[in-house]
């Protein structure tokens, strides 16, 4: 269980070993417990928002089975498909640099930020012809064709759970940039690849959380 | 002869920008010490204004609106930014790698960045200060919170930040607790402190992003009408209570928890004996952090929940008095037949001891159905929470604090002044709250600008305790700035201590922590097996003299 | 954490990864096509049945926690366990607010104010969903207002 802490500056200690840590797979292993504590945090973050769904949903199931069909399932299921398309090209540029592939994992990642790029278009595509339908959020709603009560509580529901979801793109979309940056400038390699991985179980969790975004927003039965 | 070492944390590397970035866990725990102690004053001085006000009915320095404002600040600065931060960021950033025998915490740059974000926090709060400050009280309710006028956006983001500030310190300790800890370190053989820090932790990481979904919604839900929590849109106010209290409820056992763990450490060194239970006091630590979570409920008693489930949740909340109670038995065996010294820090925690146990047993009064429809937004709960936030962490806090103050600065306070003011406080605070609990129970309302003559008597005497509290607070402050440059100098270890801050480091400790790395040996307090020399010189003068 | 061995990094032959990702394309596939069809009650368990699966592949190859410390999963299912401890007890609330005063089922106010044509008593200005409010008259909606507001102002008179 224990792990030495102490630098005794004897043996050979690589560039990119932090000075408070003894060993690399004390480094590497502390990063990774670190990220899945911020993962945790961020479910919790969504958390509230599943909640706010999940009440409202059971208070007017009719209203939200009627307001659900004015998204565009096909768009939903598009975007669906990059996400994991993105979270596969992600995995790849790990999987590249761990066999020390650093050509791949420039191409992984790269392709990850195109297709992040794409979700972001499409979501893009449907927020406005949201507004253009005056399918907006809270008092800014206008439309007048959903029947049910307070219809405006769903599109409330559905820009708060995608918007927060996008903003986490664009925060991915950062994070892939750097690892971008930082291979090229030959930072990583088969022995130390740890911010790419880091960047990668974020990565996936945004895909995660897309994943139950998905049914429950465009597929209410 | 005790030394202060040339080369120490404080002295070397010297230079503004040294300090501004540095990633020494213990510089950002001075940091962030000298941080809440700036809001500890101001929200202190809000009280006492505060105090001055209801010296007697009617208006006597502000209108009723200004001291809306008065009591939503003293509220919101104390919590967000005194007594969250206090105990974990300030105490724990310097004493929780120490006393593990780690170099530094697990992410150092994440420390840094974490003071940092409590800094623009910070600012944010003094932002909606100046733009006219906010009058919802620092529970911000809806819906009147979005209809109020006032900085409500600009202080919901500065609690937001803060959030963020907590949420990175608590994953900072966790990683440290589980990767960082010396070789030998078994977790049943790391001192009670830790223990307590990583329980609230694991709080900080699990609660306070909803939290800040919660202050986020809120926000929108003011621009832009979102109908979740206001009711005119169609949402429902009880809701956001729901989600604040997800939050705030395990919040005053981020505040609470690492109270009672300096409290542990304080009873085992000052008895001089292994603590009694030492599992039994670790696993209540997470026991109470655990749950913490599914009692939130009882601060909605009387807002319109469901019946059935106030039932449950008052229930529930029964359940946390046993792991509370477990510590403070536990605290009361490890004294029986110690041998116990009465410095400050001991005072200290015989005080904590005393009000702590006043405080957790009026809680049960409010957990209980019946009892808190009459006593719920009376004095009552005011008071309910001051013995516990105040005479509990608070208390903890200056225990903690006059314990480790000759690790810190590598000198002693003055003892004399430290018990005088030490006494100041104590009665000054009971006199203050005790009255409130009277009041209380005899029906006055709380966040009230104005009461009926009745109550004046209880209100003058508890105005009168607020002067005495705040003087032992100002004697405090003088005696901890005089010991700074004048103090005697306290030696590697003047309690004859067990952990390793005590044992290994220096006072104050080299920037690197540890001359060597420490390897841990023994259980955490092993009073009966090993002898730890003193190096206090008070106990020096005593001999001589 | 066993620190013992040096770490080598667990690596997955391709194969793996695309598989995943093809099971993954195909559930999609399968959820869209199960929504089309009415399972009365079960569409949303099914449909959550499927996105769990889903999760748990992402979670279990792409992320690594079937290979990584058994801690890491437990770290991560314990964010799921709390967010259903606020889940359930929320709800809790929210859905059983009637069981002893009937008249005090679903929200506080049944319909928003930006539906109303002109200021005035709110359950006339939509037809109340039925399985919402069920329940709410309008007079019972209005006293509930006056004591919710009365609740939530204490203290600024």
């Amino acid at each position: 269980m224990h792990t030495p802490t102490a630098n005794t500056g004897h043996e050979e200690r690589p560039e990119f070993l932090q000075h408070h840590f003894a060993t690399v797979e004390q480094q590497r292993e502390t990063s990774k417990l670190g990220l899945w504590i911020f993962l945790v945090t961020e479910v919790l973050f969504f958390g509230g928002l599943f909640c706010f769904y999940a009440i409202y949903r059971s208070w007017y199931p009719e209203m939200f089975h009627e307001a659900h069909k004015m998204l565009d399932v096909n768009l939903g299921a598009l975007n669906t498909v990059v996400l994991i398309t993105s979270s596969l090209t992600m995995a790849l540029a790990i999987r590249s640099m761990q066999v020390g592939n650093k050509m791949w994992t420039q191409i992984n990642l790269a392709t990850t930020l195109a297709l992040a790029g794409t979700f972001l278009v499409v979501k893009f595509i449907e927020y406005s012809h949201k507004f253009h339908d005056g399918l907006e959020w809270g008092k800014f709603f206008t439309n007048t064709q959903i029947d049910g009560t307070n219809p405006h509580i769903f599109f409330s529901v559905y820009f708060t759970m995608t918007g927060l979801h996008g903003i986490h793109v664009i925060a991915g979309m950062i994070a892939i940039g750097w690892m971008m940056y930082r291979t090229s400038k030959n930072h990583f390699s088969a022995d130390y690849y740890t911010p790419i991985e880091m960047t990668g179980l974020y990565w996936h969790l945004v895909d995660l959380i897309w994943i139950f975004l998905f049914p429950l927003l465009y597929l209410v039965g | 002869m005790n030394t202060i070492p040339d080369h120490n944390y404080f002295t070397s590397p010297t230079g503004l920008k040294s300090w501004l970035l540095t990633k020494d866990h213990k510089r950002i725990g001075l940091m962030y010490l000298m941080a809440i102690s700036l809001f500890f004053l101001v929200g202190g001085a809000l009280a006492m204004v505060m105090r001055l006000e209801l010296f007697s009915p009617g208006s006597q320095l502000m209108s009723a609106d200004t001291y809306n404002r008065m009591f939503t600040l003293h509220g919101a600065i104390m919590i967000f930014l005194f007594i969250i931060p206090s105990i974990p960021a300030a105490l724990g950033n310097f004493v929780l790698p120490l006393q593990l025998g780690a170099i530094d915490v697990a992410f150092p740059r994440l420390n840094l960045a974490s003071w940092y974000i409590y800094v623009v926090g910070a600012l944010f709060a003094l932002g909606a200060i100046v733009a006219g400050g906010i009058d919802t009280g620092w529970t911000f309710y809806t819906p009147y919170s979005v209809q109020t006028e006032g900085a409500v956006v600009m202080m919901v983001m500065a609690a937001f930040i803060l959030g963020f500030s907590s949420i990175f310190t608590g994953l900072n300790f966790i990683a440290t607790v589980h990767k960082m800890r010396a070789p030998g370190m078994t977790w049943f053989k790391m001192p009670l402190f830790v223990w307590g820090i990583y329980a609230t932790a694991i709080i900080q990481v699990l609660a306070t992003p909803v939290l800040a979904i919660t202050l986020l919604l809120l926000a929108v839900e003011r621009g832009a009408g979102i109908g979740i929590f206001d009711p005119k849109m169609g949402g429902d106010p009880v809701l956001f209570q729901h989600f604040f209290w997800f939050y705030s409820h395990p919040a005053v056992y981020i505040m609470i928890l690492p109270g009672m763990a300096i409290i542990s450490e304080l009873m085992a060194t000052f008895t001089r004996k292994r603590v009694f239970g030492y599992r039994a006091v670790a696993y209540s630590s997470l026991a109470i952090a655990l749950l913490s979570f599914i009692v939130w409920g009882h601060h909605m008693f009387t807002s319109g929940q469901s019946e059935l489930a106030a039932m449950i949740f008052s229930f529930l909340t029964f359940s946390v008095a046993i792991p509370s109670a477990v510590k403070v038995f536990n605290w009361m065996a490890t004294m029986y037949r110690g041998s116990i010294s009465f410095d400050t820090p001991m005072l200290y925690a015989l005080a904590f001891l005393f009000l702590f146990t006043i405080g957790g047993l009026t809680g049960l009064f409010l957990g209980t159905l019946a009892v808190d429809l009459h006593l719920h937004d009376t004095y009552f709960i005011v008071a309910h929470f001051h013995y516990t936030m105040m005479g509990g962490t608070v208390i903890a806090f200056l225990g903690g604090l006059h314990y480790w103050w000759p690790k810190i600065w590598g000198r002693m306070y003055s003892e004399k002044w430290a018990r005088i003011a030490w006494a100041l406080i104590f009665i000054g605070f009971n006199a203050t709250f005790i009255p409130q609990f009277i009041m209380g129970s005899q029906g006055m309302p709380r966040r009230y600008f104005n009461y009926i003559d009745q109550y004046q008597p209880m209100h003058a005497f508890s105005s009168i305790g607020a002067f005495i509290l705040g003087s032992g607070f100002l004697v405090m402050l003088i005696y901890l700035w005089r010991s700074v440059k004048h103090g005697p100098i306290a030696g590697s270890n003047p309690w004859g201590a067990s952990t390793f801050e005590w044992t290994h480091a220096s006072s104050p400790p080299d920037l690197h922590n540890f001359a060597q790395q420490p390897v841990c040996e023994h259980e955490a307090y092993p009073y009966d097996k090993v002898i730890f020399k003193s190096t206090n010189p008070y106990d020096a003068e005593e001999v001589n003299s | 954490m066993s620190t013992k061995a040096a770490h080598k990094p667990h690596i997955l032959p391709l194969s793996v990864y695309f598989g995943v990702a093809f099971a993954l394309l195909v559930m999609t596939v399968v959820t869209v096509y199960a929504a089309s069809i009415d399972f009365g009650e079960w569409n949303l368990v099914i449909a959550m049945l499927i996105a769990i699966f889903k999760a748990s592949l992402v979670a279990l190859i792409f992320m690594h926690l079937f290979w990584d410390d058994k801690f890491l999963a437990i770290v991560f299912v314990s964010s799921l366990v709390f967010l259903g401890f606020f889940l359930t007890l929320t709800m809790f609330d929210t859905l059983k607010r009637d069981k002893i005063y009937m008249e005090r089922g679903g929200p506080i106010v049944p319909a928003a104010v930006i539906y109303k044509a002109s200021e005035g008593v709110v359950a006339d200005s939509l037809k109340v969903d039925s399985s919402a409010a069920a329940g709410d008259s309008a007079q019972a909606a209005d006293e509930e207002d006056t004591a919710a507001s009365e609740d939530e102002n204490w203290g600024f008179e």
